[in-house]
């Protein structure tokens, strides 16, 4: 028998235990696709995850690398805190839609705003998963969730946050892409996003976070394909897929630099920090 | 031997915790703690130590918490609102087993309270840092020289026992300024190993994971046997007092912190009155010296607090009843004064026919 | 050996009596005796009052807080009113004699009043009054060494600003002999 090629197997850096996630999650593709990325940087052995409340709470059994498990919403500056330590790992954080952008929003600005050298992988499913389905910060207008039985009424719930339109205020934010994963071509340009923000951290151009607009078939009780049905109807107009910021594209060397230029007029920007 | 300097608290605390090997310094500016920051944020960089500001205090101590799971020596500070803020990240610090060093320069509350001096933090360092079932070391000093010392230590106490420790100060020890002769600069070759640490696997080993969940109740309750197996050897092997003039006392004063200084004094002037009176300093608040106090056999006990009474609740259980144990404060910020104290011995001797 | 004391330096924030609290903690740090600073902090001093309680012993020292002083500075009206009345019996009040009007009842506290901020002025050393202060308590109440009152100066004056350690030290001496 001719010698078989293996075209497709395990990434090193996920290891072979069984997920906590439900059929039809993508959780498992995202994380899957880290995986990848940290193979073919071939950083396993340098590489720290942090990992959230919520679904992906479990994560660090997943992951080769060795792993954090942070407090609610706090992944951030535990991450901050890592690449401090460690500043020539790949450090990730990898949060979802409440831990990101509700409980822990004040963490995910400031570690933006400092430019820390970290890539966030951010999973957008407009819903709590695992505390089973309440309203989340990305909910949509009207969506019905455990805590929104009526519907998300704006009147009183506010609006959904665009966290990708959000953070691209701010100077210490080197790229920020909105990715999903429904499609295969999807699928790898999410990959590709990805290893974006890790060859970012590597080049030390400064803050990225890759969104990941993803479905809860569970919750939203819905099966996996009409799930990814309602997230294109519904989801992708509201937070429509692409690059939100990506410095280097802008001709800078890095988020610093491009800081600088955006506020020349400023005398103070141009002197330097020094010290005694 | 090194020199002696003139030194605020904060910046004694500061200065003995880098000479102890710290490098990572999470703050957030709050009254009266706020030198202990700026001195890091001054002299970090000189020692190629990180001091970051955080965007509040939640976010320091989880600085704090991923510091210290990638294995390094990493502190926190601030005063007593803020340390309320820090408490869920002390408890996932417990509950992950990982050491670092928090310090409280306490101010009066509860709430905003005020900005001077207090010990009213006392029930929340020795019960409560945090949800859950845990301890943590608490070191007391009442001086700055003390404070340095501790700080010192405190690190090596936190690595021994892969625990978070507090530094229980007040806005009187963070601002006053004492002779101190510093610590000597710790070779940070010499920090002990830390194979938990979430420091890379190099390919060489099976991942690390530090994490404080656990799904499986009999596996938890475990982990918190285990946990208090090591918290049994803390209340055998750290735990500490200074005891004054106790060998022939009838009345033990017990007094922490700032409030032992005063306290001190007032025993001075009842022994100048023909009282025999004594005191006993708890230096580590948890563990509490519970066998220091009884062991003084007094025939009354005075816990003398800058609060409304917490300390006095371990005395009377220290005391088990042996002895009356009565108490004197002052809370919100008031420093109480040596002649109130020795009004409250005083009239304890004359209760016990002295 | 001199004798201990308790003493609170009050004024106006900028005037110094921080500053001049730590030359007599220093000058008790080098006499090798027990020593403690301890300032007004927090909004107090942002109000635009400024106090520190200074304490040389050869004791340990109980509160760092000076509650009784026998030795006082007081470089403003509400200062010398507040810290006159807080005073021991005996205790030494020195003040700017035209900053402060001592119109307190108390015939048992030594009251000296010098006109420390014009002294500095005239002698160009316009922000100095309170060393002028200084060099006055000295003189009243000999915490210290003649000759560690230089050396605690040198200390204070930070590296930055050594070409002041001698204008402060001729400052003391305007005080002294005021």
């Amino acid at each position: 028998m001719a010698e078989m090629e293996c075209v497709f197997e395990r990434p090193k850096s996920l290891l072979p235990v069984v997920t906590n996630y439900c059929p039809g999650c993508t959780h498992g593709i995202v994380e899957r696709l880290v995986a990848e990325c940290i193979d073919e940087f071939g950083m396993e052995g340098e590489c720290v995850g942090v990992v959230p409340v919520g679904c992906s709470v479990m994560a660090y059994d997943f992951f080769a690398c060795d792993m954090i498990e942070a407090a609610h919403g706090r992944a951030p500056a535990v991450a901050t805190a890592a690449k401090l330590v460690f500043p020539d790992y790949l450090v990730f954080a990898y949060q979802g839609d409440g831990d990101l952008a509700s409980i822990g929003m004040a963490e995910t600005i400031h570690a933006a705003t400092r430019g820390e050298n970290i890539t966030v992988i951010f999973i957008n499913n407009a819903i709590y998963g695992m505390t089973g389905g309440q309203m989340a910060p990305t909910s949509l207008p009207h969506q019905v969730t455990q805590t929104s039985p009526y519907g998300r009424n704006p009147a009183y719930a506010g609006y959904p946050i665009r966290v990708c339109e959000l953070l691209s205020s701010l100077d210490g934010v080197a790229y920020l892409e909105r990715v999903s994963v429904d499609s295969p071509k999807n699928v790898r340009r999410a990959k590709k996003a990805i290893k974006r923000g890790f060859q970012n951290q590597i080049d030390k151009v400064g803050y990225s976070l890759i969104e990941v607009v993803s479905t809860c078939p569970t919750n939203w009780g819905l099966s996996p394909e009409d799930a990814f049905a309602w997230m294109r109807e519904n989801m992708l107009p509201y937070y429509p897929l692409g690059v939100y910021k990506d410095i280097q594209a802008d001709g800078f060397a890095d988020a610093a630099e491009a800081a600088t230029a955006r506020a020349a007029a400023c005398p103070l920007v141009n002197g330097t920090s020094g010290e005694e | 031997m090194s020199e002696k300097v003139l030194m605020k608290g904060n910046e004694a605390l500061a200065e003995a915790a880098m000479r102890a090997g710290c490098r990572y310094f999470f703050g957030y500016p709050i009254t009266p703690q706020t030198e202990l920051a700026a001195y890091m944020s001054k002299h970090m960089p000189k020692r190629d130590g990180v001091y970051l500001q955080a965007e509040s205090e939640v976010a320091a101590i989880n600085m704090v918490y991923g510091a210290a799971s990638c294995g390094v020596r990493a502190m926190t500070s601030s005063s007593s609102p803020g340390v309320s803020l820090k408490t869920e990240g002390i408890s996932y610090l417990a509950g992950a087993d990982l050491p670092a060093v928090i310090i409280n320069v306490q101010r009066g509350g509860p709430g905003l309270g005020s900005i001077q001096p207090s010990q009213a933090d006392y029930w929340q360092a020795t019960r409560a840092m945090g949800h859950g079932d845990f301890f943590l070391p608490v070191f007391a000093p009442s001086t700055v020289q003390e404070a340095a010392d501790l700080v010192y230590e405190a690190f090596d106490v936190a690595d021994r026992y892969r625990t978070p420790v507090v530094i229980l100060a007040d806005g009187m020890l963070g601002q006053m300024m004492e002779p101190v002769v510093l610590p000597p600069e710790r070779d940070l070759a010499d920090l002990p190993a830390k194979p938990w640490a979430t420091s890379g696997t190099h390919g060489e080993r099976a991942h690390n994971v530090t994490n404080s969940l656990c799904l499986d109740a009999r596996e938890l309750y475990e982990q918190n046997v285990e946990r208090f197996e090591r918290y049994a050897v803390i209340e055998r092997e750290e735990v500490r007092a200074e005891e004054y003039l106790t060998e022939d006392a009838d009345i033990v004063v017990v007094a922490f912190g700032a409030a032992a200084r005063i306290a001190r004094s007032a025993v001075n002037d009842a022994r100048a009155a023909g009282i025999k009176a004594g005191l006993v300093r708890p230096i580590t608040l948890w563990p509490f010296p519970a066998q220091a106090v009884r062991g003084c056999n007094a025939k009354a006990y005075l816990a003398v607090e800058m609060n409304m009474g917490q300390m006095v609740e371990d005395v009377r259980l220290a005391v088990e009843g042996a002895a009356p144990v009565a108490f004197f404060g002052r809370a919100g910020g008031v420093i109480p004064r040596p002649d109130e104290v020795l009004e409250q011995i005083a009239a304890l001797a004359e209760g016990i026919g002295e | 050996m001199a004798q201990d004391m308790q003493a609170v330096l009050a004024g106006f924030g900028g005037q110094g009596t921080l500053f001049a609290g730590k030359v007599i903690a220093y000058a008790g740090l080098i006499e090798d005796r027990h020593v403690s600073w301890f300032p007004s902090y927090g909004p107090e001093m942002r109000g635009g009052t400024a106090n520190c309680s200074v304490t040389l012993s050869d004791a340990p020292i109980g509160s760092p807080l000076v509650t009784e002083p026998d030795a006082v500075i007081a470089m403003n009206q509400p200062s010398y009113d507040r810290f006159v009345l807080e005073a021991k019996p005996g205790a030494v009040v020195v003040f700017d004699s035209d900053l402060v009007v001592p119109a307190d009842a108390r015939d048992d506290v030594r009251r000296v009043g010098i006109p420390a901020a014009k002294l500095a002025q005239d002698a160009e050393m316009g922000k100095l009054a309170n060393v002028v202060l200084l060099g006055k308590l000295w003189a009243e109440a000999r915490f210290c060494e003649r000759a560690t009152l230089d050396e605690a100066i040198r200390k204070c004056v930070p590296p930055s600003k050594a070409h002041l350690v001698e204008m402060n030290k001729q400052a003391l001496e305007i005080g002294m002999g005021a």
